[in-house]
């Protein structure tokens, strides 16, 4: 049962990633994107990660892919990657570097670099998370604020008009 | 219950579709979200092996990424603001201002 979602829910998340890459359109690539990130979520919670599922639709879904979306409406409303590629032949090169990059990753996944195929014990849900969060990974947690503030005023540098 | 092996599977097959994204596309609000595919890829990967070592790392480490993630967006979209602003035409061919 758990395999057929599983199955479900990955088939849904390649063909949105793909049609990320192979739509035209920028706001239709979002969508999809939006699609995606539901089906990591649900993912998330098949792997008994549900805060970072909730988290992944609340700030992915619902934060940043808004923002994208803004973007795309703003800037270019409507206009597409029209014309003639002019380098038409990057994308042979594009594609067979990635394939190649898969078969890489797959072949260091299938090298033993985990114990073997066991389920272990539950990492303990967001009580083990919000514990371990703020133990030992207190400074990088404080960091991020840090950044988070960084980001912030920076952004409002760029995106301010000159006066 | 779904061997981890799969979802690690998945997860390089969404890697490498935003790796594809990143170097086939001009748009550079498409190539934009291609990266953010390749982040939640690589989550997916954290959270898969962090269960099944039986560890809150993973997901600990997820959380951080998500953060970064957000400010990257933010400070990304700003930059191609900016750039607009000044230019007609959107192709990343086009940004060869800074380019060697």
């Amino acid at each position: 049962m758990a395999l057929a979602v599983f199955v479900l829910i990955a088939l849904i998340a390649v063909a949105s990633a793909l049609g990320l890459v192979l739509r035209r359109n920028p706001v239709h690539g979002a969508l999809f994107l939006v699609l995606n990130l539901f089906c990591v979520a649900v993912l998330y919670l098949m792997l008994e990660a549900e805060f970072l599922a909730a988290a992944q639709v609340i700030i992915y879904a619902g934060a940043i892919m808004v923002l994208f979306l803004f973007a795309i409406m703003v800037l270019i409303p409507g206009r597409e990657e029209l014309g003639a590629d002019p380098l038409r032949w990057q994308r042979l090169i594009a594609v067979s570097l990635g394939l190649f990059l898969l078969v890489e990753v797959g072949f260091l996944f299938r090298t033993r670099l985990m114990p073997a195929e066991r389920p272990s014990a539950a990492p303990g849900g967001i009580e083990a998370v919000g514990r371990r969060l703020f133990t030992d990974y207190l400074f990088p947690f404080e960091v991020t604020s840090v950044l988070l503030l960084a980001a912030l005023v920076g952004v409002l540098v760029l995106a301010r008009r000159k006066a | 219950m779904v061997p981890w092996s799969y979802y690690t599977a998945l997860s390089a097959v969404l890697f490498v579709i935003g790796v594809v994204g990143v170097l086939v596309r001009r748009n550079p609000l498409v190539i934009f979200m291609s990266i953010e595919l390749m982040l939640n890829a690589a989550n997916l990967a954290f959270v898969a092996f962090g269960r099944q070592l039986g560890s809150p790392d993973g997901q600990v480490i997820v959380f951080f990424v998500m953060t970064v993630a957000a400010a990257e967006v933010a400070v990304g979209l700003a930059i191609i603001v900016a750039i607009f602003r000044t230019r007609v035409r959107v192709s990343v061919d086009d940004l060869t201002l800074t380019r060697w």
